[in-house]
């Protein structure tokens, strides 16, 4: 018998691969919610109010009740609705220790390497370097990848776990980078690993529908640069 | 590293990061062995069990190494369950509980840095913007014992170490944490009431010596 879900909102942008988390999540536990999208460039009174501290997305807002930063969401739905679906979270504490750690380090450099290429162009001195430091933050994750997953489809085993939606809802913004400034990050001579289970993750129920398009993606760069979402 | 049975901590005396580590595994009364780290000359062990970011604290469990002090404290909170939880039990506060931690992650130790690094109209700006935190966090103790309300718990341990460095903050900075921030200011003197606090924590005249020799270090007069 399903659990009393209560009211579910999540205040997100479909360009935001942090609020592909949540989205993902919610998903993975059957929980249907309300889906507010944020306006570039305009925040909202309801994100203002529910997240005074950053005023970022993604928000969950479960029962009149704010929860902020994606990571956080995550585990939260985890734990709410642990009866619904696999354990998002590994069940030993060592596992989740290594979860959390390698999240936390694709939050600390893949964003940072997407904000960084996607205003360049291709050949510029700059997207060299800065590709480099993704290509080495890549081939880390490709070795995590081998020790996590021990041979099977996910990070987190035979199922989506944690860290498959935290490097996972980045790949939207990998993929439209690669078209930006012409280089490939996901190759399958180089993290053989991470390109296979990348299909397995964007193949899966709970993951197709919420990631963009990456010609999409590109698109919405271009207007970013241009200045169409002026304040 | 071979599978020794036991606990081991790499950690550096002043590093309030480290010190989130010893109060939980304090407040556990778990027995560990501890290994002070020379930062500029790093160990082959820190090495080998940090390789990714080749920095303190590390937690060597059994011989498997837990990187980052905040995962490190959730980590120790799941192993040893059986007494002084860190954690709420309700999903919802977890994740107040997280937030918060995470918020002086981001926000105390940078911020903090620069008011003793900067001089001038920077350091003015760090100062208002240590204020606001200040004041934020106050904001959320309210009028609870702790940040985990009657119990003391993972903000707590987040934030507590940070209070030591407050002296050298007010003195850099010239304001004072009570005038700003007086339940903050109450809430670090409880919590030094607490064995694992005190037994931790250095004088804050001692933080500031540190400081100041860092200071000297960096070429800030």
């Amino acid at each position: 018998m399903a659990a009393e879900r209560g009211e579910v909102k999540l205040i997100g942008g479909w360009a935001s691969p942090f609020v592909a988390r949540p989205r993902i999540a919610l998903n993975l536990k059957g929980v249907a919610y309300e889906m507010f999208q944020e306006t570039v460039g305009k925040k909202s009174e309801l994100l203002l109010k529910s997240n005074p501290v950053y005023k970022k997305i993604p928000v969950l807002i479960h029962n009149g009740k704010p929860i902020c930063e994606s990571a956080i969401i995550v585990e939260y739905i985890d734990e709410t609705w642990s009866s619904d679906g696999a354990s998002i979270l590994p069940s030993d504490p060592y596992d989740r220790a290594i979860a959390r750690f390698w999240t936390v380090y694709v939050d600390d450099k893949i964003p940072d390497a997407i904000r960084k290429l996607r205003p360049l162009v291709k050949g510029s001195a700059v997207a060299e370097v800065e590709a480099e430091k993704l290509h080495a933050a890549l081939q880390l994750l490709e070795e995590a990848f081998e020790k996590c997953s021990k041979g099977k489809s996910f990070f987190g085993g035979d199922n989506i776990g944690y860290l498959d939606i935290a490097l996972g809802s980045q790949l939207a913004w990998i993929k439209a980078v690669e078209k930006i400034v012409e280089i490939k990050f996901l190759d399958k001579e180089k993290i053989p690993g991470l390109v296979a289970w990348s299909e397995r993750f964007y193949a899966h129920e709970a993951v197709k529908e919420v990631m963009p398009e990456a010609d999409r993606l590109v698109e919405f760069t271009r207007m970013l640069l241009s200045g169409s979402f002026a304040k | 590293m071979a599978s020794e049975k036991g606990v081991m901590l790499l950690d550096f005396w002043v590093s309030p990061f480290g010190q989130r580590a010893r109060i939980a595994l304090a407040e556990k009364g778990v027995q560990y062995e501890y290994k002070e780290e020379n930062l500029t000359e790093k160990s082959e062990l820190l090495l080998k069990a940090n390789p990714v970011h080749k920095k303190i604290p590390v937690l060597i469990h059994d011989g498997k190494p837990v990187c980052e002090s905040l995962i490190i404290v959730e980590y120790i909170n799941e192993v040893w369950s059986d007494k002084a939880p860190l954690m709420p039990s309700d999903p919802y506060q977890k994740a107040q509980a997280r937030f918060w931690a995470d918020f002086v992650d981001k926000k105390v130790y940078d911020c903090g840095s620069r008011l003793w690094k900067l001089k001038g109209e920077e350091q003015q700006a760090a100062k208002k913007e240590m204020i606001e935190i200040l004041q934020l966090l106050e904001a959320q103790l309210g009028d609870k014992k702790y940040f985990g309300g009657d119990s003391f718990g993972f903000v707590d341990v987040a934030f507590v170490p940070f209070t030591s460095w407050f002296y050298s903050y007010e003195t850099c900075a010239n304001f004072s944490v009570e005038g700003v921030a007086p339940k903050i200011a109450q809430w670090a003197k409880r919590c030094m009431e607490r064995e694992s606090v005190a037994k931790t924590l250095y004088d804050p005249k001692k933080v500031y010596e540190f400081v100041c020799f860092l200071k000297k270090k960096f070429g800030v007069e």
